[in-house]
């Protein structure tokens, strides 16, 4: 034995007074915690993810969980997890996967920006009596335009707009492919995106036949892999989003274990039964910024100019550049991913330590486009990370346009947030393929739920809003003037263009 | 009109300023330089500050007069600033080929270069046949102080101010002008972070610590350089609410969709009451919600425009209609040829 067990990250206990056997823990454990001994329950805590199925499921509130019962010694450098994966790699010789988001204790700087609301000099706003705007537009717009008063006094309208997405709100729901999460989980944040009037993202796994009845919701991913990807998959979306990267791992591809792609994920991705789906880190027809232009112009040309084409890239150092190339293509939208961005499987030290976070991000990105006279031109979504309405709205006033949630919606469906979702046993049926923990997740249920969350952060933006004396959120958009920072640093609050808190 | 008018007005809303600012504009005031630029300057100090501003303004062009403004001394007013005009014909051929407006285009990138520049002088008026006449003070002191009885004019705008953001700044007192368009306000724009951000994206450089400022530069940039009717300009500016563009018929809803998506950034927020004006016209508005008063007045062929009836009555007793504006339309007085 050379490097023998890790103290257990987690204790779990059952209290005996109140365990009455039934054995629910058993059953909903997908890692093997818990088995029945006897008449008693046995505990083997060393397989627990956290996940609190069991602590869900117990109806006597029996079972405890503690985390990190025995620890290491206390040191700043050698963290825990610095030390475990030595050890995980000293005997794997291998990289380690991690799955949702960044997980370094990075701070958050949206934590550290408070928001204005107004006394006195200009009234505050009562979205019970006065309406109160989150209707956003999305998609490519002229710079000025040619509108010719006819004889009688009429307006005609000469320049020709692009269409753009029409959201009631400015929150959809980002990218998470079938394969990476179940067909129960995509079903129910569709239906939660059409009943709340926002699009939700197929992710790189195609459009299943079950989710045509929500296609004008539907913003279909066109990915490195291409998997899924034709002329029908294509015309289904409301828009076709390009990814060129993600948050959670810039710079890399994806892939998904054959073990995973059961036959409806080989349909639906149109590849063989059992064979892993591998991305590649770059499209292979896109090695320059003109080639990402002539991509976007080919699938505007297939769908016949009318769907808006987004292109989504990894919070990266030069993402500012980057999106005012994207900017001069005929994409629509550019998607910023920042940092925090959850993923299904990344190696774990691309998910901690490559990109930048999605504040600094977009609000480089917003005044790179403001500088080159091109920012109304494009739409700004973010993504990565953003946790509630007030995370929205300080991405709105750092430059946003709307943004991209992904593990709040999967929290509304139940997820804990444990980071296993790369082990598809995610006991919660939402990133797994088995058929019976996929069963646990009630569609009709998770859609109301997905909805509810949309419903109240759009309820709480619009008292923000009204709090700070704007009726429509266009006019949060960029308005660095009604943030402050807190106990952020010159440099920082440089880059985010906002004055510190009593400035 | 001269100045007495408008002055007797504008005492009758005392109660909505705190005498640290107050201003008038004038159009028609200088026929005999009706051709050149009037730039009306505040210097810090005459001695230090002008002959920089000379020699710039040499450089563009041609000075056919200047002159300090005429002022007479008041008790009530310290005069921190030398107010002084100077009447300027720019030279065409100095500006970026393709111009469009040439004359027009130096001008405005001189008042944005010297006011941001900060060099004891700042540009607070820069039209044709115009002028702005503001000041620290009470209104009837800042009147005196320029004898503003002594101009006669067609348009008038005057402003009380109570400030919040920079008290005793002459700079910021109303109105704001550039080129042809003066505007007055009364509010505060909750949107400037967006609209300043905005506007300087096309060139223009907000110096006045003041969210007014950005109100003239938004009417330059929609109106002058890219052609749009005052109407349409207000529009975009204070826009219908979509649950209302949805209604429109077809061919408005267009328009109106088109307007608000390319002048999204453009559009003010927050409670105000606007009046702008240029040599053919006056405008008032205010916000979406009208969270400002504004009342308009007719007499003959004389619009009044004001936050009070009072004032209107108080300049024209014999005022024949006095209606309250709906929230966000616009009131246009055109001059009559």
């Amino acid at each position: 034995m050379i490097i023998g067990s890790l103290p257990t990250r987690y204790r779990i206990g059952i209290d005996p007074v109140r365990c009455m056997e039934c054995g629910r823990c058993i059953e909903n454990c997908t890692y093997g915690v818990y088995s029945r001994d006897g008449d008693r329950i046995a505990v083997n805590s060393r397989n627990c993810t956290a996940c609190h199925r069991c602590i869900a499921c117990c109806p006597r509130d029996a079972i405890t969980l503690e985390e990190h019962p025995c620890d290491y010694r206390s040191h700043p450098l050698w963290t825990r997890e610095a030390r475990e994966t030595i050890y995980n790699q000293a005997r794997t010789g291998k990289i380690v996967l991690a799955g949702m988001g960044n997980a370094l204790d990075y701070p958050v700087i949206f934590d550290r920006l408070v928001l204005d609301a107004c006394q006195v000099t200009n009234p505050s706003l009562d979205p019970l009596r006065e309406p109160i705007e989150l209707v956003t537009h999305l998609g490519k717009r002229p710079a000025r335009l040619d509108l010719v008063r006819r004889e009688g006094g009429d307006v005609e309208l000469k320049t020709r707009l692009t269409p753009n997405l029409r959201i009631e709100t400015p929150v959809m729901i980002g990218h998470m492919s079938y394969g990476a999460i179940s067909l129960n989980a995509q079903i129910a944040m569709a239906r939660a995106a059409k009943e709340t009037g926002t699009y939700m993202g197929t992710g790189e796994g195609g459009l299943h036949a079950a989710l045509h009845p929500y296609q004008d919701r539907m913003i279909v991913q066109v990915a490195s892999g291409r998997f899924g990807v034709n002329i029908d998959y294509l015309e289904r979306g409301a828009a076709v989003e390009i990814k060129i990267g993600q948050g959670a791992k810039p710079g890399i591809g994806g892939h998904l274990p054959g073990e995973k792609v059961c036959a409806e994920i080989s349909r639906t991705r149109m590849i063989p039964e059992g064979s892993d789906a591998i991305s590649p880190a770059p499209h292979h027809d896109i090695y320059s910024i003109e080639d990402l232009a002539q991509l976007v112009r080919g699938l505007k040309e297939a769908t016949e100019w009318k769907k808006p084409v987004f292109v989504k890239i990894a919070a990266v150092h030069n993402a500012a550049a980057i999106a005012a190339g994207i900017a001069r293509s005929p994409a629509d939208a550019v998607v910023i991913d920042g940092f925090r961005g959850g993923t299904g499987a990344a190696p774990r030290v691309f998910r901690d330590h490559v990109g930048i976070p999605i504040e600094a991000a977009v609000a480089s990105v917003d005044r790179k486009l403001r500088e080159q006279g091109i920012r109304n031109e494009i739409s700004v979504i973010a993504s990565g990370g953003i946790r509630g309405s007030a995370d929205v709205a300080k991405a709105i006033a750092l430059g946003a346009d709307a943004v991209y949630i992904g593990t709040a919606a999967l929290a509304a469906m139940g997820c804990r947030v444990c980071g296993n979702c790369y082990r598809g046993l995610c006991p919660w049926g939402i990133a797994t393929q088995r058929q019976d923990l996929v069963d646990r997740l009630n569609p009709d249920e998770g859609a109301e739920q997905v909805a509810n969350l949309i419903h109240a952060w759009t309820l709480e933006l619009a008292e923000l809003l009204g709090a700070a004396g704007i009726n429509s959120i266009e006019s949060l958009r960029g308005n660095r003037d009604r943030l402050r920072g807190y106990m952020l640093d010159e440099g920082l609050l440089q880059v985010l263009d906002v004055k510190p808190v009593g400035a | 009109m001269d100045g007495s008018g408008i002055r007797q007005a504008l005492s009758m809303m005392n109660e909505r300023g705190s005498g640290e600012g107050a201003g008038y504009a004038a159009y028609g005031i200088y026929p005999d330089y009706r051709d050149c630029y009037a730039l009306h300057v505040f210097f810090d100090n005459v001695r230090e500050s002008k002959p920089l501003l000379d020699s710039t303004l040499a450089q563009w062009g041609t000075i056919e007069h200047d002159e300090a403004i005429p002022t007479r001394d008041r008790p009530g007013l310290r005069a921190v600033h030398t107010p002084w005009r100077y009447f300027f014909k720019p030279d065409a051929s100095l500006a970026p080929p393709g111009s469009t407006m040439p004359e027009d285009e130096i001008v405005s990138a001189l008042v944005m270069r010297v006011n941001a520049a900060r060099r004891g002088a700042l540009i607070f008026s820069s039209g044709k046949d115009l002028g702005v006449f503001k000041a620290g003070g009470w209104p009837e002191d800042v009147a005196d102080f320029y004898r503003i009885e002594e101009y006669e004019g067609y348009i008038w705008l005057a402003h009380n101010r109570y400030p919040t953001n920079t008290p005793g700044w002459w700079g910021g007192a109303h109105p704001f002008n550039l080129l042809d368009w003066s505007v007055v306000h009364n509010g505060e724009i909750t949107s400037y972070g967006t609209n300043q951000r905005y506007i300087e994206s096309f060139g223009y450089t907000c110096t006045m610590y003041t969210d007014t400022e950005v109100v003239a530069y938004l009417i330059d940039l929609l109106v002058r350089r890219h052609g749009l009717d005052v109407d349409i300009a207000v529009r975009a500016l204070a826009p219908p609410f979509w649950e209302e563009i949805d209604r429109m018929p077809d061919a408005e809803r267009e328009w109106n969709r088109a307007l608000r998506l390319t002048y999204a950034p453009a559009m003010m927020n927050g409670p105000f009451a606007i009046v702008a004006a240029n040599r053919d016209m006056m405008v008032g508005f205010t916000d979406r919600g009208k969270l400002r008063p504004m009342v308009v007045g007719e007499c003959g062929d004389r619009l009044y425009i004001s936050s009070e009836e009072a004032a209107i009555r108080a300049m024209e007793p014999r005022v024949e209609s006095v209606w309250m504006p709906a929230a966000g339309e616009p009131v246009i007085g055109r001059v009559a040829p």
